[in-house]
């Protein structure tokens, strides 16, 4: 295992420091046409990984034009198994033809026994976790001949067997294998509100010097069996201003970063979603002024 | 059993407890905060089942192919993180249901639904140009060989699965009537076409897929319909793109 403790000066990935948006078909057209303060796009990977036909006609002719950031929804970087040979083969494909501006997954697994779940389910963060997710991650990063981001999750319960706070446990993971962070400040929000603690303590206890990226997103409200609210992370609706206020707080203290709208079901029209990353890249000039 | 393991068992089965150890931020049982993950599970692959299956949810009628959905998540769950071939069992799945046997077709018309899914992420190939063919004198052509488009796919049944599919896709469509069909999917540019083929059509296809001249494939095509005219079918896969080469009988 890699034990390089100084921190690498390397610029963690080739995005712009400027609102991006995860990328829908049906936005196709106006993206070109309109992209309003849309500088990048974010396809999650698993759709672009078809032989050929229209989706990746499309992302060839995006890529001319935007930054690309290429999100796995898939690896499974948490699973007890070994990763799945045949997607990572699949992956190194799609990077090594699209050479996207940069490349990230999450801090999660989704595939158990030869059995992919379609969801990001979560895990507990002790030193077995630990060395598991880094040997996964340095297998990821040797193969791909590339750095990654790794994304917080969003929490709707906690592991009695958990040693490590997410922050420190997140921080742990970039200095045994260098990758960079993906900071979900939505999923933050989600987690804080769903597990009782300040979103403003994780923020400070987050090494934002290793942040590649920052996503906001949308959530749904529910309740648990004590009436306490539980906050889903749906990507079906607009980011609230909560959220605005935390990626706003963030920025402040990290500068200027990619930050990415996710809006993945109930997709709006591209207006509301053009308005939605409008208020991202307002955020990041509101930070760089305050700096 | 392992962590990961045990919450899989959970996930597909909400009639099993939740995982011992797992809390809220007060320490207590998590309780139905698990039941987020079992939701997610079932809503995402239930979501991706309608996606991939739009005829087949029509015909059955949004509750039903939920239960479906449901039914078949849990028998076969996805086995590969790319959405776009979850559902590759669901066909059989139809086949086998008793409670769906006096729905015969089913099974066939999603096998139509999956060959235009499986078309439209197939792989990109130039297709021959028309002149091609026509600069050819006819004995030349006929001791040709044909190659197709990776996004090209035949289908038969023994149900009009065209006319069903075509029926509860496209507005004014008319009624399906009784019989068996053959269909033929090109992809002229990045939308798969489904088209029903003239009797003898799909042999002659089958016949030429199988590495046969045209000559032997249009004498397989005539002995099954006599009326059988090679020039339907030829233009179909020429309009349709796909066609990706003319091998000379000679060439190896």
């Amino acid at each position: 295992m890699s034990a390089s403790t100084t921190p690498t000066p390397l610029r963690l990935n080739q995005l712009p420091n400027a609102a991006g948006v995860g990328y829908k078909p049906q936005h196709f057209q106006q993206i070109l046409d309109a992209p309003g303060p849309v500088q990048w796009l974010e396809i999650h990977a698993e759709n672009y990984m078809g032989d050929g036909g229209r989706p990746l006609a499309q992302l060839r002719h995006l890529a001319e034009r935007f930054a690309i950031s290429v999100h796995g929804v898939g690896l499974s970087i948490g699973g007890e198994s070994p990763l799945d040979a045949d997607h990572l083969a699949r992956l190194k494909q799609l990077l090594s033809w699209l050479n996207p501006a940069s490349f990230s997954e999450h801090l999660a697994w989704s595939t158990h026994d030869s059995h992919f779940y379609n969801d990001l389910l979560p895990l507990p963060y002790t030193d077995a976790t630990l060395a598991r997710v880094c040997d996964h991650i340095n297998q990821v990063q040797d193969l791909l001949g590339r750095r990654m981001l790794l994304e917080n999750p969003s929490s709707y319960l906690a592991f009695a067997e958990s040693t490590w706070e997410e922050p420190a446990f997140l921080h742990e993971i970039a200095r045994r294998t260098g990758c960079g962070l993906l900071l979900d400040v939505n999923n933050v929000f989600v987690s804080a509100t769903n597990l009782g603690y300040r979103p403003q303590d994780y923020i400070a206890a987050y090494p934002l010097d290793l942040v590649g990226e920052i996503h906001v997103g949308g959530h749904d409200e529910d309740e648990d069996d004590h009436g306490k609210p539980l906050l889903i992370d749906s990507h079906g609706a607009e980011v609230v201003d909560p959220v605005w206020a935390l990626l706003r707080d963030t920025l402040t203290r990290s500068g200027a970063r990619p930050v990415l709208v996710e809006w993945d079901t109930d997709v709006p029209d591209w207006p509301v979603l053009a308005a939605e990353a409008a208020r991202a890249a307002a955020a990041l000039t509101q930070a760089r002024e305050a700096a | 059993m392992s962590r990961q393991q045990e919450f899989t068992r959970a996930i597909l089965n909400a009639q099993l407890p939740v995982p011992e150890g797992l809390l809220d931020g007060e320490m207590r049982a998590a309780g139905r905060r698990f039941s987020v993950y079992r939701n997610n599970v079932a809503v995402s692959l239930t979501e991706a089942l309608h996606q991939g299956f739009p005829v087949i949810a029509r015909l059955l009628g949004k509750e039903n192919m939920d239960g479906l959905a449901g039914l078949y998540l849990r028998a076969h769950p996805p086995k590969s993180p790319l959405m776009m071939q979850y559902g590759e069992s669901f066909p059989a799945f139809l086949d086998g249901m008793e409670q769906l046997a006096h729905l015969g077709y089913l099974g066939d018309v999603a096998r139509l639904e999956l060959a235009l899914r499986r078309s439209y992420h197939a792989a990109d190939a130039a297709p021959i140009d028309a002149e091609q063919l026509a600069a050819l004198p006819p004995e030349a052509l006929m001791s040709c060989r044909l190659r197709f488009a990776p996004a090209m796919a035949l289908l038969r049944a023994p149900w009009p699965i065209y006319s069903i599919w075509r029926y509860n896709s496209l507005d004014g469509a008319p009624k399906p009537q009784a019989g068996a069909e053959d269909v033929l999917i090109t992809r002229p540019d990045y939308d798969p076409q489904p088209q029903p083929l003239p009797p003898g059509a799909a042999s002659w296809i089958t016949a030429l897929q199988a590495g046969e001249t045209l000559a032997t494939a249009t004498d397989i095509a005539y002995a099954e319909a006599p009326d059988f005219d090679l020039s339907a079918p030829l233009a179909l896969l020429i309009n349709g793109a796909a066609l990706t080469d003319v091998l000379p009988k000679e060439r190896p």
